[in-house]
């Protein structure tokens, strides 16, 4: 991929590339709770079979695994092994939280022991909802994050800053960055106004069956 | 290759694996961690392990993983949100964990739901018991290296859960069981669909009986393993299946007077005398066959009338005490219940089968070697929103 790490790949090459990689996702199960038995039905079933979207269930390592699915409550005592878990993922790498109680804490949401959302210890792609939900809703969530990688800029994405393609056309709309993804900045340098804040933490989460969270 | 070559053969692989047992072999102790995320463990439970060479020398669960904190959450909730809590328990048989609890409050409240619905109650019971053990049964080849089990068990699972969902709206989580009945009749065509339903899983039992419990290497690796005599299974507390493959004829849908009606049913408690990985496996595959056979002859005889009796809109349970347990798919189930007369109970302790099956996880690890612990925790068979609640 040196021709990525460089910097920006021809566009036929880019849509390419991100075609290939949207169909050849492996994913690494998180399997924590109620959850991690609806999601072993979206991945292990012959009624759902995941395998017809180009998704692998089967990695032994979150070091082969192009996303998790973080399913099921996650505990303050596994909280740290979440986070581990996420750190050991090679770039590029994606989250998909499953179930209310990796969302927000679910039916836990008063209890002394749960971490109240995983997207406190990692950012989050796409949210599923429900408790638990089924899995034609994961399947779809991950329908959701294919699209989501189909459009992106993977140079941008290779180097860690997290801009993607959806966000580089909102700001080019925005009158905030030119065609190249270069801040528009001759005429903003002398004026009183902020800089405009362009590139952002991480690309707004999808949420399955609503919009983006606010 | 002749029968008496092959003969030859294994008599020469036996002797020179007695020779080198022989020698005396020089061992490094080492700590094997296990968990806390392992396929093995259910969900997340950790194990910590010490070795010498390759055999266990001491082994310790660490569990609280999954704990969500139930006890203290059904403090500040009322009655019927307890109901929808309590589900997420054992999630695999997610109606069973409702009963004890709502029989509990009914006996508080001095009230018994209908006939109909006692009825209706043990066959969605006996349902949850067959999703759940199906899947054990399933996931049990998993464990031992056989990937095609886990294919049928969740295809004929999913027969049982449309049932579910289709009698109480929820595929996963019922919430079904109210106080003094049920919140709603069964559908329409749900009766003889069960029926078609239930001959499925038999079938599926006798293909896992087949493909699996047939298999020579699933037998050798099963055999022998991690016995368990009957007076150490009394003494840790094992409950259901595991106490039952120790030879301990004990089962609370048989042995206690609660109003479910298992006795309108002809069916067997099944034990086993071995008490080894083997027996506790073929008795859960035996319970799944007998649970079918209560739900069909329950199907019959389901009796006409209401499916809730007179209680009130806004629940207030008397002040008292009560103590009720149900044979649930992973064995002894119970909740004790306090209440002080308030819209939500007092305080309840819950004993699930799970977190007294697995104390049972360092006697029986110590002296095996490597491979087994995965047989014995797969053929233990817990669930670990059961242990750490």
């Amino acid at each position: 991929m040196g021709l990525v790490d460089k910097g920006r790949l021809p566009a036929p090459l880019t849509k390419l590339f991100n075609l290939s990689r949207s169909y050849s996702l492996w994913v690494y199960q998180w399997g924590l709770a109620c959850c991690a038995i609806e999601m072993g039905a979206a991945f292990g079933s012959p009624r759902y079979d995941v395998m017809r979207l180009g998704v692998i269930p089967l990695p032994a390592s979150p070091r082969q695994a192009d996303f998790v699915c973080v399913s099921g409550t996650v505990t303050d005592k596994m909280a740290p092994a979440v986070k581990r878990l996420w750190e050991q993922m090679p770039e590029p790498k994606y989250a998909i939280s499953m179930g209310s109680c990796a969302n927000c804490g679910g039916p836990y949401w008063d209890s002394y022991s749960v971490t109240k959302g995983v997207d406190q210890i990692i950012p989050i792609d796409v949210y599923v909802p429900g408790c638990p939900p089924r899995p034609e809703a994961l399947l779809e969530g991950i329908v959701l994050l294919q699209q989501r990688i189909k459009n992106e800029d993977m140079a941008a994405k290779w180097r860690g800053d997290e801009f993607t393609t959806l966000q580089r056309t909102r700001a080019m709309e925005a009158g905030e960055v030119d065609r190249e993804g270069e801040l528009i900045s001759d005429t903003r340098s002398i004026s009183d106004e902020p800089m405009p804040e362009v590139a952002a933490a991480h690309p707004e989460p999808i949420v399955v069956g609503g919009g983006p969270i606010e | 290759m002749t029968l008496t070559d092959r003969q030859q053969l294994s008599y020469i692989a036996s002797q020179a694996a007695d020779a080198r047992l022989n020698v005396e072999l020089e061992t490094e102790g080492m700590t094997l961690n296990i968990g806390p995320q392992h396929p093995a463990t259910h969900g997340t439970l950790r194990i910590i392990a010490r070795l010498d060479g390759e055999q266990v020398v001491w082994a310790e669960p660490v569990a609280g993983y999954m704990h969500r904190g139930y006890e203290k959450l059904t403090e500040v909730r009322t009655f019927p949100q307890v109901t929808s809590l309590i589900n997420r328990i054992d999630w695999l048989g997610s109606f069973a964990n409702e009963v004890p609890f709502i029989l509990a409050a009914e006996k508080l409240m001095e009230i018994e739901a209908p006939p109909r619905a006692q009825v209706i109650r043990t066959i969605l019971f006996e349902l949850s018991r067959i999703a759940n053990v199906s899947l054990f049964l399933g996931d049990l080849g998993v464990q031992m290296g056989a990937i095609t089990p886990v294919f049928l068990a969740f295809r004929d699972r999913e027969y049982i859960l449309n049932l579910i969902e289709g009698a109480t709206g929820g595929r996963f989580h019922p919430n079904f069981d109210r106080i003094g009945g049920l919140k709603d009749d069964l559908p329409k065509g749900w009766i003889q669909e069960t029926k078609g339903a239930v001959k499925k899983l038999e079938e599926f039992c006798d293909t896992i009986d087949d493909l699996l419990f047939g298999n020579e290497i699933f037998q050798s690796r099963m055999r022998g393993i991690g016995v368990i005599p009957a007076d150490i299974a009394k003494d840790y507390g094992l409950s259901g299946a595991n106490a039952r493959a120790s030879g301990i004829d004990w089962d609370l849908r048989r042995d206690q007077d609660l109003p479910l009606s298992y006795d309108l049913a002809d069916w067997k408690v099944w034990t086993h005398p071995d008490g080894d990985s083997w027996a506790r496996c073929w008795i859960r595959l035996q319970e799944t066959r007998e649970s079918c056979k209560i739900v069909g002859q329950l199907l019959d005889q389901i009796p006409a009338g209401p499916v809730m009796t007179k209680v009130p809109r806004i629940i207030k349970v008397p002040e008292g005490e009560a103590w009720v347990a149900t044979e649930n798919p992973l064995g002894e189930m119970g909740y004790y219940v306090v209440s002080k007369g308030d819209l939500g109970p007092f305080r309840v302790k819950i004993r699930s089968a799970s977190f007294n099956n697995i104390s049972i996880v360092p006697w029986a690890l110590k002296g095996v070697y490597v491979p087994d612990i995965i047989t014995i925790l797969a053929s233990l068979y817990f669930i670990l929103g059961d242990i750490d609640r």
